[in-house]
Formats: C-alpha cells, sequence, structure tokens
C-alpha cells in the first residue's frame, strides 16, 4: 500500500495541509498505521518532486505546516492509473507462519510445531475477538467495520490454515524428515 | 460473575455411543460462550442436555441453583418457554402461521396481549431486517428470511439464556452479522447469557470465550482438534 497515493486521493478533492492529510489518512483509513508528520512531509517532497503536486499556497509567516499542496494535472493521471491497476495475486507463498512450522519440525519435532500453532491460534483468536467487538460496538462508523472485516478476513484465513495444519503436522513431519 | 447456567460433569449416551464423556461448562447473565469443534464431538448433544430438552445420564445441569434435572418434565418446559429462547441452524417455524404470528406465538403462549403481541413481534421482525416479510408463511420465505425470522422468535420473549446451535450456518455473511449483532445486543442489553454452538472461528469471535470440545470432552487447548 503506497501513502503517496492515499494522498493524492485526498488533494484529489481540492488543496490541503499537510497537518490536514495526515489527520484525514488516520480517519478514513482506521486500524491503518497512523502517519508520522515526518512521513508526510517526506512524502509531499518526493511527489512535488516528481511533478504530482504543488505548492498552493502559505498561510500566515508559514513553517512546513502551514503550506499547503494541490495535486497537478500529471498527479490526476498517475492517480487514475493506480486506480485502474489491478493487483497481481501473490506468486510466491511466503509467510512466517508456514516458514516457523517447517523450522519447527526440521530442528525439533512435531510437538514444538503443534505447540507453535496451539498458540498463534489463541493469538489469533484473541486479535480476531477485539475486533469483532469493535466492529459490534454500537458507535462503530462503515469506516471502522469495513476496516475490521479486512482484518478479520485475513485473520480467518490464517486461523484456518493453523487448524488443518495442526491436522497435518505429523504427516508433515513425515515428509520434512524423511 | 458467577454462574447463571451450568453443566457439572456431564454425560449422555446413545445407546451404546458416548456423546458426552464428563463436560463442565458455566455461563454468567451476559456472557457468550462459544462451543467449538468438529463435526460429531457433541456440541449439539450438550446444548439440548442444557437447555433441558435432553436428559443427562450422569452429572448436573444447574440453573438458577436449581438442579433443572430434578425438575417434572412440564416444568423443564415452563422454563424453555419463559426464560430460555432456542435457535437451530434451520429456522423450525410452524409453517401454517405467518412471520409475525410465529414470532408473536411465545408472547402469546406468555400471557400478552395480542395486540402488544402483535407490535412487539413486529419490532422484532424490523431488527432483522424482515419487516416486508412480516405477513408471508414461511413457505414463501427464503431461508436466511426464515432464519431472521426464527431469530426474532427466539429473542422475542428476552430470555436470560439463549441457546444457538450454528445459527448462522446457512446464511450468507452480512445476514449472519444481522442475527449474531441482535445476539450480542440482548447479551450486552438484556444480560442474556448465550451459548453458542459453532465450527466457524469468525462466529466464535463474536464470544466472550471459546470451549472447545473433542469426542465428548472439553479440550483444554481450545481447539477441539482431534491428536
Ligand atoms: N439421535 C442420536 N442417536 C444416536 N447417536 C447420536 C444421536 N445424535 C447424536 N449422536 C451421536 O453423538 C455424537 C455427538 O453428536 P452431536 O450431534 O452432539 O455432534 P455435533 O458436535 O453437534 O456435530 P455437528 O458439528 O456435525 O453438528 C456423534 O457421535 C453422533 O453420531
Ligand atoms: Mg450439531
Amino acid at each position: 500500500m503506497s501513502t503517496a497515493h492515499v494522498l493524492l486521493g485526498l488533494l484529489a478533492a481540492g488543496p490541503r495541509h499537510g497537518y490536514d492529510l495526515k489527520r484525514a489518512h488516520d480517519d478514513r483509513l482506521p486500524r491503518a498505521k497512523p502517519l508520522a508528520y515526518g512521513q508526510v512531509y517526506a512524502t509531499l517532497g518526493r511527489l512535488e518532486r516528481d511533478g504530482l503536486v504543488t505548492e498552493a499556497g502559505q498561510d500566515r509567516e508559514g513553517g512546513p505546516d502551514r503550506t499547503s499542496y494541490e495535486i497537478t494535472e500529471e498527479g490526476r493521471r498517475h492517480l487514475d492509473a493506480w486506480l485502474s491497476a489491478v493487483d497481481p495475486p501473490a506468486p510466491y507463498v511466503t509467510s512466517e507462519l508456514f516458514s516457523k512450522v517447517v523450522v519447527a519440525l526440521l530442528a525439533a519435532d512435531a510437538g514444538r510445531a503443534r505447540d507453535y500453532l496451539v498458540a498463534q491460534r489463541a493469538a489469533h483468536m484473541s486479535r480476531m475477538r477485539e475486533l469483532t467487538t469493535a466492529k459490534t460496538e454500537p458507535g462503530a462508523g462503515v469506516g471502522d467495520v469495513v476496516a475490521a472485516d479486512y482484518a478479520i478476513g485475513h485473520l480467518e484465513a490464517d486461523l484456518r490454515w493453523l487448524q488443518t495444519t495442526l491436522a497435518r503436522v505429523a504427516d508433515l513431519q513425515k515428509e520434512v524428515t524423511s | 460473575m458467577s454462574a447463571l447456567l451450568s453443566g457439572t460433569g456431564l454425560v449422555r449416551n446413545y445407546g451404546a455411543t458416548p456423546a458426552l464423556r464428563g463436560i463442565d461448562l458455566e455461563v454468567a447473565a451476559g456472557e457468550i460462550v462459544a462451543v467449538t469443534g468438529p463435526s460429531g464431538c457433541g456440541k449439539s448433544t450438550l446444548l439440548h442436555c442444557l437447555a433441558g430438552i435432553l436428559r443427562v445420564d450422569g452429572g448436573t445441569v444447574t440453573y438458577r441453583d436449581q438442579d433443572i434435572g430434578l425438575w417434572s418434565e412440564a416444568a423443564r418446559s415452563r422454563l424453555r418457554r419463559t426464560e430460555f429462547g432456542v435457535l437451530f441452524q434451520f429456522g423450525q417455524l410452524v409453517p401454517e402461521l405467518t412471520a409475525v404470528e410465529n414470532v408473536a406465538l411465545p408472547l402469546l403462549l406468555a400471557g400478552t396481549g395480542r395486540r402488544e403481541a402483535r407490535q412487539t413481534a413486529l419490532d422484532w421482525l424490523g431488527r432483522l431486517g424482515v419487516a416486508e416479510s412480516a405477513e408471508q408463511r414461511p413457505g414463501t420465505m427464503s431461508g436466511g428470511q426464515q432464519q431472521r425470522c426464527a431469530t426474532a422468535r427466539a429473542l422475542v420473549t428476552e430470555p436470560r439464556v439463549l441457546f444457538a446451535d450454528e445459527p448462522t450456518g446457512a446464511l450468507d455473511v452480512l445476514t449472519g452479522e444481522q442475527v449474531l449483532g441482535q445476539i450480542v445486543r440482548v447479551a450486552r442489553e438484556q444480560g442474556t447469557a448465550v451459548v453458542l454452538v459453532t465450527h466457524e472461528s469468525s462466529v466464535a469471535a463474536y464470544a466472550d470465550r471459546e470451549v472447545a470440545l473433542r469426542d465428548g470432552v472439553v479440550d483444554p487447548t481450545g481447539l477441539g482438534l482431534a491428536r
């Protein structure tokens, strides 16, 4: 995910200060890692260098947080291209969870792999419960629900894998150590 | 939290088949407990025993400090009508009655007046997003509409304990959310204790805690997986 594209998207509606952009980013993408101001200004600096945004004015005596930025025509074309691009499904299975199970079998035994899977499942379940509680909270906004759903869906996929792998650990060990 | 309902050392056999082999489980008012585990591990049997629908072969089911195993069938049936709500995977509505009549039925049986029962039933159908099906009979409703109607019927009496067996098993995600959302709401707002049987982790995540079964016993790893 690219912070630059989110900032361009926010600027598409009109010029904003860096401070504003940080707030809008954090509001619109609940549960994303909050943006640091330094990151906002660094990203705006790169976007400006590439001609995708430009300074739109200074409030009072200035300072970086008083500069407002606007999106350029080039910036709009760039944003449009990004919105139209479909993400290719990941070509490789890279997962710390998967690697850890295989390494546990190589370096120790099935019991070690099982202990890890059980503990990991408990951690995933507890996170999923927390997200489910947040989304059923009476005041939850649609943005909160959609963000929680995204995380829940991914945890659920992991949980399914943890569960089926637990059932297959003994067979996997035979294969790995044969 | 002290238990509103508890099972201690529950044993239940079907002929020579042991389905429950000594299960302890407690539910407090306002608490949602998920009962999970693989097919055939005894989830439905446990739910039926706790709800007093099935008799146990060993152990005790205690509700508000009383051993309901000692009660007559009539007394247990009254308890189920007045203080318990039961919801299964497939609604089990009365086919001859309309949706609103189905939902109003438990209120009428409890002595509520017709007009009030009907109004309360309509409110509940609305909360579950099926108000427009109020005058339809189950046979003309979709599975999801029937299930939401059955949820309304289970909750309309504001039961102290709700027993739900895979209540969203046949529903799409968003319809399932509506049903689970209302279950969470009655637990939080009315202090209903909920026993929620499910094999889906995303449904179990609605619960405050999870009790996993494996071959008729509680699995301490919380996994309910055969080893
Ligand atoms: N009426 C019955 N007669 C005989 N055996 C039964 C009966 N009902 C259940 N059993 C057996 O008791 C055991 C527990 O069944 P139960 O229905 O409680 O499982 P469950 O966990 O609810 O499974 P599922 O997830 O498939 O609904 C199983 O071995 C099942 O075959
Ligand atoms: Mg069952």
